[in-house]
C-alpha cells in the first residue's frame, strides 16, 4: 500500500539487523533491548508508571475498601478484605454478625482501614458533589461516592479494556498480516481489501454503533473494541513479512520442506515481532482512550459501574464540579501517556534505523 | 501511471461493496429489528408505555404492513441488493425518528461539519509544518526536545477531558467565561449584524472546537513532518546543493521542504476518519448541530436508515480521499506507481 510509505517515514519498521546486532553485543536480543531501554529516563519513567497502575489496579481492594483489614470485634479478630475475596470465591461465608454491616458503625471494635475508607460503589446521598477535603481526597460525585475510590477501581476496568482489546487486536491482526504478507498473491489482494474497508469505516462511529446495538457490557467493548483495532497491527505485521519473506533464511527453509505455517510463525515471526510489540503498547493506550471516550458518552460499559470516562462525563453536566473533570481525566492522560513513552522507547530501542541518531 | 490508475479504481469495487457489506450486516444482524424498534417508538410513546392485548393484533399487523412496504419481510440479500440499489441512487429512505428524509438530513447539516473539519485541518498543517521544519532543521536542540515532548504530552491527552476541561474552567461555569460553552452563533445573533461582527461571533464560537479538533492532528503531523524531513535531509543530492554554496535557507526551503512535503499529501487521508471521531465528540460536547451529533443521536434512537446512510457515506468518502492521496502521492513521486507495477 502506497500510504504505507508515508507511514514509514515517520514509523521506520526494523528488519534483521536487530539480530544481528544482539549477536555482536553478545546475550539475547532482549537483554540487549532491556540495557538500551534501560538508557532512556524517559521511557524508564513511564514504564515506572505502567508498573504502579497495574500495581494499583491489582491491589485497588486494599487500596480504596469500606471494609478494614482487621478488625477485632467482640473478642474476635478478622480479616474482613480477605475474607470478601473467600466469600465471593464461594469457599466460605460472613460470620453472622458481620453479614451486612456497616463496618465503621461496629461497637467497640478496633480496626485498622485502608487508606481510602470507601469503595466506588458506596453511595452517600448526604454529601453529594463535595469538593476535596480530608474526608475525601478528590471529592464527591452526585451520589456522594468518593471520586478517589472510584479512579482507584475504575483502573481495573480501563487496564483490563485495554489489555484484553489489544489481545484480541494482535491476534486477529497478526494472523492476516501473516497470511498477507507470507502469501503474497490473491490472500495478500483480499486481505489488503480488508485493510483499506477498515481503514475507510470510521472506527469510532463503527464502534459507538455497535456498541449502541448489543446490550452494555464490558466484554462486549473489550471485543468490539478489539475486533475494530486491530488494522495497524496487521498492516505492520504485512509489511516485516514481506520484507522477511524473500531473505535467504526462509528460502532456505521452504527448500527443506517446512511446513507454511511452521515457516511463517516459527521462523517468520520472531523476527518481525519488533514493530508488532511497539503498536501493542502504543494501542493499549489507544483502547485506555476509546474505552474512556465511549463510556463518557455512555455507549457500551454499564452505567452502575464507575469508570473514569463516566466520572469526567458527570463534570460536563455539573461544571462547578471541577474535581469531576480534573481527577479521572488526568488519570486517563497519565497512563496514555506512560504507554505512550514505553511504546516510543521501545520503538527507539528495536529500530536499527534510529540507532545513528541518539 | 494509466496501468496504475486502473489498477487503483478496480480495487476501489471490492472495498466499496465490503464497506456497504459490513455496514448493512452489523445494522440488520443487530437484536431487534427495524419494525419492532419503530412500533416500540411511536406506539410504545403514543400507549404512553405498555401495548395492551388488543392493542397487540393492531400493532402487529401494522408491523406487518410497515415490514412488507419497506421490503423487510424479503430474504437477506434481497434486502441488500434493494438497499444497493437505492444506494447507488443517493436514495437512503426516511428516518425512523421523524420521518424526515435522511438525504436532506444529512445535506442539511453537513456544511457544519465541514466547516468544522476545514478549519479544523487548515490549523493543524499551519501549526504542524513549522513546528515540523523548526524540529528537523535543530535535531536534538533543546527546541526540538521541548516540541518533541510537548506532541508527545497533547497526543496523550484525551479529547473528552481537554473538551471537559475547557467547558469546565473557561466556557462559563464557576471559573472563567472566555468562549461560548456551545452552539454556533450567539442568541442575539443577527442577519443585520455588519459582515466583521457575524465573522468575529462565528470564529468566537469555532475557536474552542476547532482547537480541540486540531491538537491531536498537530501533535502527529509535526512527527511525521520532522521525521519526513530528518529522512530528505540525509540524501545525497541535499548534500550536493549545499557542497556548491547555496544558501542554508535555499536549500531547506526550495530543495528539501517540496520532498518532506510528499507524506503529507498522504496523511491528510488518513487523518479523515480521525476528525469523523473527534466531530461526534466534539459535536455533542458543544451542542454543534452537525453531522456527528445526528450520527450521536441517530445511534442512541436505533435509527437504522441515518445510521446506515452515514456510515457509508462517510466511509465512502473516506475511500475517495484515499484514493486521490494515492493518486498525487504518484504524480508527485513516480517511483510509487513504478515500483507497484514491479511487486
Amino acid at each position: 500500500m502506497s500510504r504505507n510509505q508515508a507511514t514509514t517515514a515517520a514509523l521506520r519498521s526494523v528488519n534483521v539487523d536487530v539480530s544481528l546486532d544482539a549477536a555482536e553485543t553478545g546475550g539475547g536480543l532482549w537483554s540487549d533491548v532491556w540495557r538500551r531501554f534501560k538508557r532512556n529516563p524517559i521511557a524508564l519513567a513511564g514504564l515506572y508508571v505502567v508498573g504502579f497502575l497495574a500495581l494499583m489496579a491489582l491491589f485497588a481492594d486494599f487500596i480504596a475498601n469500606d471494609k478494614p483489614y482487621y478488625l477485632e470485634y467482640r473478642g474476635k479478630t478478622y480479616f474482613p478484605i480477605f475474607r470478601s475475596y473467600i466469600v465471593s470465591a464461594k469457599l466460605g461465608q460472613w460470620p453472622a454478625e458481620l453479614l451486612n454491616v456497616d463496618f465503621k458503625k461496629l461497637d467497640g471494635a478496633k480496626t485498622v482501614f485502608p487508606p481510602i475508607p470507601y469503595r466506588q460503589t458506596n453511595i452517600n446521598l448526604l454529601e453529594p458533589v463535595e469538593p476535596p477535603s480530608m474526608k475525601h481526597w478528590f471529592g464527591t460525585d452526585k451520589l456522594g461516592r468518593d471520586v478517589l475510590a472510584g479512579i482507584i477501581h475504575g483502573s481495573r476496568i480501563s487496564l483490563s479494556i485495554g489489555f484484553v482489546a489489544v489481545g484480541i487486536a494482535v491476534v486477529i491482526g497478526v494472523i492476516l498480516g501473516a497470511v498477507a504478507g507470507y502469501f503474497a498473491s490473491w490472500e495478500d489482494l483480499v486481505i489488503s481489501r480488508l485493510f483499506e474497508v477498515m481503514l475507510s469505516i470510521p472506527t469510532f462511529f463503527l464502534l459507538i454503533t455497535i456498541a449502541a446495538l448489543l446490550p452494555p457490557s464490558i466484554f462486549l467493548t473489550m471485543a468490539i473494541i478489539g475486533l475494530t483495532g486491530w488494522v495497524g497491527i496487521a498492516r505492520f505485521t504485512r509489511n516485516e513479512f514481506l520484507q522477511i519473506r524473500n531473505l535467504d533464511y526462509v528460502t532456505a527453509a521452504i527448500a527443506l520442506g517446512v511446513s507454511n505455517r511452521k515457516v511463517m510463525f516459527k521462523h517468520i515471526l520472531p523476527n518481525a515481532l519488533a514493530p508488532v510489540i511497539v503498536s501493542v503498547v502504543l494501542g493499549i493506550a489507544g483502547a485506555i482512550l476509546v474505552e474512556s471516550a465511549l463510556s463518557f458518552l455512555g455507549i457500551g460499559v454499564p452505567a452502575e459501574l464507575v469508570t473514569w470516562g463516566s466520572i469526567l462525563h458527570e463534570a460536563s453536566t455539573t461544571t462547578f464540579a471541577w474535581w469531576l473533570a480534573v481527577f479521572p481525566g488526568l488519570a486517563i492522560f497519565i497512563t496514555v501517556l506512560a504507554y505512550y513513552l514505553v511504546g516510543e522507547g521501545l520503538r527507539e530501542v528495536l529500530d536499527p534505523r534510529l540507532r545513528g541518531l541518539r | 501511471m494509466a496501468a496504475y490508475l486502473a489498477q487503483r479504481l478496480l480495487l476501489m469495487i471490492p472495498t466499496f461493496i465490503g464497506i456497504t457489506l459490513i455496514s448493512f450486516l452489523i445494522m440488520r444482524l443487530a437484536p431487534g429489528d427495524p419494525a419492532e424498534l419503530r412500533a416500540a417508538g411511536g406506539v410504545g410513546a403514543a400507549a404512553g408505555g405498555g401495548i395492551s392485548i388488543e392493542k397487540r393484533g393492531a400493532v402487529d399487523e401494522a408491523m406487518a404492513q410497515w415490514r412488507a412496504q419497506y421490503g423487510l419481510d424479503k430474504p437477506l440479500h434481497v434486502q441488500y441488493a434493494v438497499w444497493m440499489k437505492n444506494l447507488l441512487t443517493l436514495s437512503f429512505g426516511e428516518s425512523f425518528k421523524d420521518n424526515q428524509s435522511v438525504w436532506d438530513k444529512i445535506t442539511e447539516r453537513l456544511p457544519v461539519t465541514v466547516k468544522l473539519n476545514f478549519w479544523s485541518i487548515v490549523v493543524v498543517y499551519l501549526v504542524a509544518i513549522p513546528l515540523g521544519i523548526y524540529s528537523a532543521t535543530h535535531p536534538n536542540s533543546l527546541g526540538d526536545k521541548i516540541t518533541t515532548l510537548a506532541a508527545f504530552v497533547l497526543f496523550a491527552v484525551p479529547l473528552v477531558w481537554a473538551a471537559t476541561m475547557a467547558i469546565v474552567f473557561i466556557c462559563g461555569g464557576d471559573f472563567y467565561y472566555l468562549f461560548p460553552p456551545g452552539g454556533l452563533e450567539s442568541l442575539e445573533f443577527s442577519e443585520n449584524w455588519p459582515l466583521w461582527k457575524k465573522v468575529k461571533d462565528h470564529a468566537w464560537h469555532l475557536f474552542l472546537p476547532v482547537v480541540l479538533l486540531s491538537y491531536d492532528g498537530f501533535a502527529s503531523l509535526s512527527r511525521y513532518m520532522r521525521a519526513g524531513m530528518l529522512e530528505v535531509l540525509r540524501q545525497d543530492y541535499v548534500q550536493v546543493a549545499r557542497a556548491k554554496g547555496l544558501d542554508e535557507k535555499i536549500v531547506i526551503y526550495k530543495h528539501v521542504l517540496r520532498n518532506s512535503l510528499i507524506p503529507l499529501v498522504t496523511i491528510l487521508a488518513s487523518i479523515l476518519p480521525g476528525l469523523i471521531g473527534g466531530s461526534i465528540i466534539i459535536e455533542t460536547i458543544f451542542s454543534i448541530p452537525g453531522l456527528g451529533q445526528l450520527g450521536y443521536e441517530s445511534v442512541l434512537a436505533r435509527d437504522y436508515p441515518t445510521v446506515l446512510a452515514l456510515l457509508t457515506v462517510s466511509s465512502v468518502l473516506t475511500l475517495i480521499g484515499i484514493l486521490i492521496s494515492d493518486i498525487l502521492l504518484s504524480v508527485v513521486d513516480p517511483r510509487i506507481a513504478f515500483g507497484r507495477r514491479l511487486q
